[in-house]
């Protein structure tokens, strides 16, 4: 079957099997590899996106799901060779990440959570509440949370930041 | 997954349609549960027939004392809602204790209670306000909705299209969360309503039930205190690697009572 959606603010067209996941679409046929997959069964939180705006995992979803809709990505936050988005930045400066592999996914629910709270600076007892859809086999997540605390603030000197 | 048919439809009817000229077709919400049982190849339908498209079965609207959710509204748009929050604050709350925020965005009403997990919340608030599930065929009472683990009153074919609560004098939902999943190890939904006092319990067994006992108990005096001599037998209750059907029993008598507690 044919679908259709916006990626990263790009128009994709595609045949996929009515089984196809939305990762598998985005990460097999668009090479947007950013999106991770974890666990495949709902837990992890590694293949975070977002969908018109929400924060969904794509191992959970049909490609089929996603025809007509907006989607983001982790690719789709910052200029590939412009400066990292605010969040970006804040995970690097607060060691909020080792190995990497939960980083997208961790972003991905970091900027839907800043969105849900409308653009609030976000303390840590809402963040760790609010993270319980991702996992981390690294950090500990001290990291993590210290990481979106700053990103969350961050955002609000950089009004013209998306999400 | 194997594959299947898939249909996304625009009608009550034409779902109705594509459902009855499948082999074995089977509705789709947001697939929070339907996919993940699809990966594991414990469900293998024809066709999976998806809601989506469906104007009108998502939303949510407050009408004097009674309180209305569209079938395919997601978790999180229920949670958020300041509507159900002023009515119902109890509902808003378990909505918003659902899983995590991605599944809270795509999980729906419909789906949880069409599948009723032993461990889901929502068979708690249905039945411990008295709620009604409004279908393509029947109006039913969510007493008579939960008939046993992952079974319900639906006939084949039979889609779910609203809920409908009266708003309680006051109620209050606590729950023992599995620390993994989120999914309840036990719920205890307490209310005041209009024809008296509810105590449902979900997670514990294998579907939702009231304990009559502590409705009597707590109608004479509502207080914690009255039911502390009241323990439910743990013989019909489930036991799994999360928590034996002992430690269930003795969940029960403390989420009640921190529920009755949060009725203030
Ligand atoms: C990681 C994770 C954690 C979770 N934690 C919790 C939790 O803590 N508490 C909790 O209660 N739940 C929890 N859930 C379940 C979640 O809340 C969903 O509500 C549930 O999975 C149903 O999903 P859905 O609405 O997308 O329905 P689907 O998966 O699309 O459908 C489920 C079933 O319902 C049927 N169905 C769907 N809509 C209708 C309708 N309108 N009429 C008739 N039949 C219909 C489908 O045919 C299917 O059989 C969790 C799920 C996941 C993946
Ligand atoms: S890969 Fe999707 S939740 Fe783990
Ligand atoms: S940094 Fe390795 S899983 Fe999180």
């Amino acid at each position: 079957m044919k679908i259709s959606f916006t990626i990263n603010g790009k128009q994709e067209t595609g045949e996929v099997e009515p089984r196809t996941l939305l990762v598998e679409f985005i990460r097999y046929e668009l090479g947007l590899t950013g999106t991770h997959v974890g666990c495949d069964t709902s837990q992890c939180g590694a293949c975070t996106i977002h969908m018109n705006g929400r924060s969904v995992k794509a191992c959970t979803l049909l490609a089929a799901q996603a025809d007509g809709q907006d989607i983001t990505t982790i690719e789709g936050v910052a200029p590939a060779d412009g400066p990292l988005h605010p969040m970006q930045e804040a995970f690097r400066d607060n060691h909020g990440l080792q190995c990497g592999f939960c980083t997208p996914g961790m972003i991905m629910s970091a900027l839907a959570m800043v969105e849900r709270h409308n653009g609030e600076a976000l303390d840590e007892q809402t963040i760790r509440e609010e993270l319980e859809g991702n996992l981390c086999r690294c950090t500990g997540y001290q990291g993590i949370v210290k990481a979106i605390e700053a990103g969350s603030k961050a955002m609000q000197g950089a009004p013209d930041v998306q999400f | 997954m194997y594959n299947f048919k898939y249909k996304k439809v625009s009608s009550l009817d034409e779902a109705q349609q594509a459902f009855d000229a499948a082999d074995d077709g089977t509705f789709m919400a947001g697939g929070m549960t339907l996919i993940p049982t699809m990966k594991q190849r414990l469900a293998m339908p024809s066709d999976v027939i998806d809601l989506g498209g469906i104007d009108g079965l998502s939303g949510i609207s407050v009408d004097g004392g009674t309180v209305t959710v569209g079938a395919m509204t997601c978790h999180a748009d229920v949670a958020a809602s300041e509507g159900v929050q002023k009515a119902i604050p109890a509902l808003a709350h378990l909505a918003s204790l659902i899983g995590d925020p991605q599944v809270r965005n795509r999980g729906t009403i419909g789906g949880s209670i069409a599948n009723n997990d032993p461990a889901s919340d929502y068979p708690g608030a249905l039945v411990g306000l008295s709620a009604t599930v409004h279908t393509t065929k029947k109006k039913i009472a969510a007493d008579d909705f939960f008939t046993d683990l992952f079974e319900t009153a639906l006939e084949e074919g039979e889609l779910i299209t609203k809920v409908t609560f009266p708003a309680p004098k006051i109620a209050a939902y606590r729950k023992f969360p599995n620390p993994a999943s989120r999914y309840s190890v036990v719920g205890a939904f307490v209310a005041k309503t209009k024809d008296g006092i509810r105590v449902a319990i979900t997670g514990a067994g294998p579907t939702v039930f009231r304990v009559s006992e502590m409705e009597q108990a707590l109608t004479s005096s509502f207080n914690a205190d009255a039911i502390s001599n009241i323990s439910v037998p743990a013989d019909n209750l489930n036991g799994d690697l999360h928590a034996t059907a002992e430690y269930r029993a003795h969940l029960i008598g403390v989420m009640v009572k921190r529920a009755i507690s949060d009725c203030g």
